[in-house]
């Protein structure tokens, strides 16, 4: 048993807070919530040189070679910092979903462009109305010899607005009308027949609605194989599920230090609200919420990293950390008082984060039902 | 990070379970009617139970497992603590008996750390020996989380102290050799500077025990009353006036390591079966899914708790301070104790009233067991409050109120 970091992951950890303390002092999210795309372009680059979009990719195809850890380590602190931009939906979606289901030329094709920060990528699976169940998709692709045309709607397909590729999940269904199987399609989001529709949401995430209107793309826009999409789909939900717990992680343990340090120097009846017992309660079990959430996503961070079947590791870690981060965030706007909730305090900025990480890629319910099939139940 | 066993704790795993098998009888686990956390159930045993404890008794102590924590020269294994863990683990999993806990887990160490050599050879070959057991006299009538309040008194007369007062919620002193006491002697100092510990032969005179039962109805602790109880000066144990210090080490301690976590997966494992097989109106429970996700958020918790074991032991093995997760882990196991037996009664509905063995009793009449039961473990070794006024003080550094 070793529950601690290795020497570089303590190093990547250290570099990583010191890049987001420097680089967004105030929140960057504070001006980005503002901003027409939400992306930053300039740190964008910073974040390729230091290797983080390629943290995963392996070094033949231009990754820096780290396992899920690292990247974990760095989702922690961009939820410590909490960032805003496509670094998830491209760094770990797009990556994740081109390592695990792309053939070899797309892996070595797409993968630079994505560690040398050139391409962003957007993940569009949710069909309207769907909850976390992707398999029965009704957005379909028209099988005719070598060209497949999309039809269908997705929503929640974040940053589809600056992506350079949407990769799209449809059904195949061949001339007769037969299924084919589940499908993951790389679309460039230029491709004429894609209506691209942002809107607002809790967390200033840039989620769009995406439609296909008979949106035509040739066989090489098949990521991986027609119609096996599913296996490799399970595995990136899974890994999108850790990797928000690392978010959560972050940003709950920013919003319960700060609100440590606040107990012990606000003053109320001529002493720090910090030496009531019932403000010390909240405290104490915001700290063991915190530490729970700590290492049941760092086993399931650490059981992906080795490639040990992670499925039950996964779902605990995340109905744990859903909930937890938001009783954190909670109780830490609780314990501040009316000065939170002033727009100018951070507070609220990890009270939306933790409520967006915990929602999406399976909330609670979902989760605990996959434990629950864990059980054998 | 390396969250599995390396090899040699893996074969240390391997051989306390295959221990284990040798000796309890086979039966023994799916008989137990234990609660993880709870303090009730001693006493609840079957007819050849005492037979069964002294043969394991005597296993345990000719293995040199009741002194696992112990330096080697006073005979000691020296295991790590994440091998205490991990032997604290296997032997709740298997519901095996709590052995000399006090004596070799608690009481051994504090004499090792700070007896004189004199109490070392006299006390510490007897305990590794299994020849002498012991309770804990710390709680008082108006001293429970208030410890520092305790008004019995030890008062020196020539080579000997006398005792006068009373203790309260004794574990098992009906049945135990000596008592490991902490009484005043200093009552003019400040309260923190005030105690001591003694070693304190059960049978002397001026010792009366009257055994309180539990609302399980079985006799697991006691009252003791002391009258002009006269001790050797020479069983003062540890420095004059210090005993809260040494009592800090020893509560930490037994939080840390004498969680049962074990225990918990396997009555947890047991209900689940038990789900997967029990129909509500036509239906198994099993596909409930209120039933499914109640069920789901236990095991969560139950795997909180193992990291938080694993993560408390390895940070006391790297000479660091677990603050906060040493209470947090206390704080975690006995509400998930309350937990579990709130979601086994409600599962079951009016089926997890029945207590005795009906032939349509579920879950082996335990969740009824448990509801009592689990009243206990949020309240003894520190309440769940006091356990979060500790994370609060020591943990995060909140002044105190």
């Amino acid at each position: 048993m070793n529950l601690d970091f290795s020497e570089e992951q303590r190093i990547l950890r250290k570099s990583a807070k010191d890049f987001f303390t420097r680089e967004s002092p105030e929140l960057l999210i504070r001006d980005m919530r503002k901003h027409e795309t939400g992306h930053d372009v300039e740190l964008w680059k910073k974040m390729a040189d230091l290797g983080w979009l390629g943290v995963i990719i392996p070094e033949e195809y231009g990754g820096t070679g780290g396992t899920f850890m690292f990247l974990a380590v760095i989702l922690e602190a961009m939820g410590e910092a909490c960032l805003p931009g496509p670094f998830f939906s491209t760094a770990v979606l797009g990556a994740n979903a081109i390592l695990l289901a792309g053939t070899e030329e797309q892996k070595k094709t797409l993968l630079p462009q994505i560690a040398e920060g050139k391409q962003v990528f957007a993940l569009a699976l949710s069909d309207p109305g769907n909850g976390n169940v992707y398999n029965k998709t009704k957005t379909l692709a028209k099988q005719n010899g070598s060209e497949y045309v999309i039809d269908g709607e997705k929503h929640f397909v974040e940053n589809a607005l600056v992506a350079d590729k949407i990769i799209c999940l449809a059904q195949v269904e061949d001339k007769n009308g037969r299924k084919r199987g589940l499908t993951l399609f790389l679309v460039d989001s230029k491709t004429p027949g894609l209506e691209i529709r942002p809107f607002q949401t809790l967390a200033y995430e840039r989620h769009c609605q995406v439609v296909f209107h008979g949106l035509r793309l040739g066989e090489k826009a098949v990521l991986g194989k027609t119609g096996k999409a599913g296996p490799a789909l399970e595995a990136l939900l899974e890994r999108a599920a850790v990797a928000k717990c690392a978010e959560m992680l972050g940003a709950a343990h920013v919003a319960f230090d700060t609100t440590v340090a606040y107990a012990k120097e606000r003053v109320q009846f001529g002493r720090p609200i910090g030496s009531f017992q019932a403000v010390q309660h909240h405290l104490a079990n915001m700290a063991v919420d915190v530490d729970c959430m700590k290492y049941l996503t760092y086993q399931a961070a650490w059981r992906i990293s080795e490639g040990l079947p992670a499925g039950k590791e996964a779902a605990m870690a995340k109905a744990y950390a859903g909930e937890a981060a938001a009783r954190v965030t909670r109780f830490s706007h609780q314990v501040h008082g009316a000065i939170a909730f002033c727009d100018e305090h951070n507070m609220h900025f990890y009270y939306r984060k933790v409520r967006a990480a915990g929602l999406t890629f399976g909330d609670s319910e979902y989760h605990l039902e996959k434990v629950a099939r864990s059980l054998g139940l | 990070m390396e969250f599995k066993f390396d090899e040699k704790e893996e074969a240390f795993c391997q051989e306390v379970e295959s221990f284990l098998k040798s000796a309890l009888p086979s039966d023994w686990a799916e008989k137990n009617i234990t609660w993880p956390g709870g303090y009730g159930s001693l006493g609840f045993l079957g007819d050849d139970a005492l037979e069964i404890l002294a043969r394991y008794r005597k296993m345990l102590i000719e293995k040199g497992w009741n002194t696992i924590s112990w330096p080697k020269e006073y005979g000691g294994r020296e295991y790590t603590y994440v091998e205490q863990a991990i032997f604290d683990e296997r032997t709740s999993y298997f519901r095996a008996p709590n052995i000399d806990v006090i004596a070799g887990g608690m009481v051994a160490p504090t004499i090792l750390r700070v007896g004189t050599e004199a109490q070392k050879k006299k006390w510490i070959p007897r305990i590794a020996a299994g020849e002498i057991t012991m309770w804990l006299g710390y709680s008082e009538p108006n001293a429970g989380s208030d410890l520092a309040a305790i008004q019995t008194t030890a008062v020196q007369d020539g080579d000997e102290y006398v005792i006068n007062g009373q203790k309260v919620w004794s574990s098992m002193a009906q049945t135990s050799d000596y008592a490991w006491l902490i009484v005043r002697t200093d009552p003019t100092a400040p309260r923190h500077k005030s105690a001591s510990f003694f070693l304190v032969e059960t049978k002397s005179p001026g010792i009366t025990i009257r055994p309180l039962q539990t609302i399980l109805g079985n006799y697991h602790y006691n009252e003791v009353f002391f009258d002009n109880v006269r001790v050797p000066a020479e069983n003062l144990v540890g420095e004059k006036n210090h005993g809260f210090y040494h009592l800090m080490t020893a509560l930490d301690f037994e939080r840390v390591i004498l969680v049962g976590i074990g225990g918990f997966k396997r009555v947890f494992e047991e209900l689940v079966a038990q789900v997967k097989q029990t129909k509500r109106d036509g239906v198994l429970l099993s596909k409930n899914q209120s039933v499914r996700h109640k069920l789901a958020r236990i095991a969560t918790e139950i795997e909180a708790g193992y990291m938080l074991v694993w993560r408390t032991a390895e940070m006391l093995d790297r000479g660091l301070s677990p603050s906060v997760e040493s209470s947090a882990l206390k704080l975690v196991a006995t509400e998930l104790s309350r937990k579990m037996a709130e979601v086994a009664m409600d599962i079951f509905g009016p089926y997890s009233l029945i207590e005795e063995d009906t032939g349509f009793t579920p879950f082996r009449g335990l969740a009824p067991r448990g509801y009592l039961d689990c009243i206990s473990a949020t309240i003894g070794a520190g309440t769940s409050e006091i356990q979060r006024n500790i994370i609060a003080y020591r943990g995060l550094g909140l002044p105190r109120a």
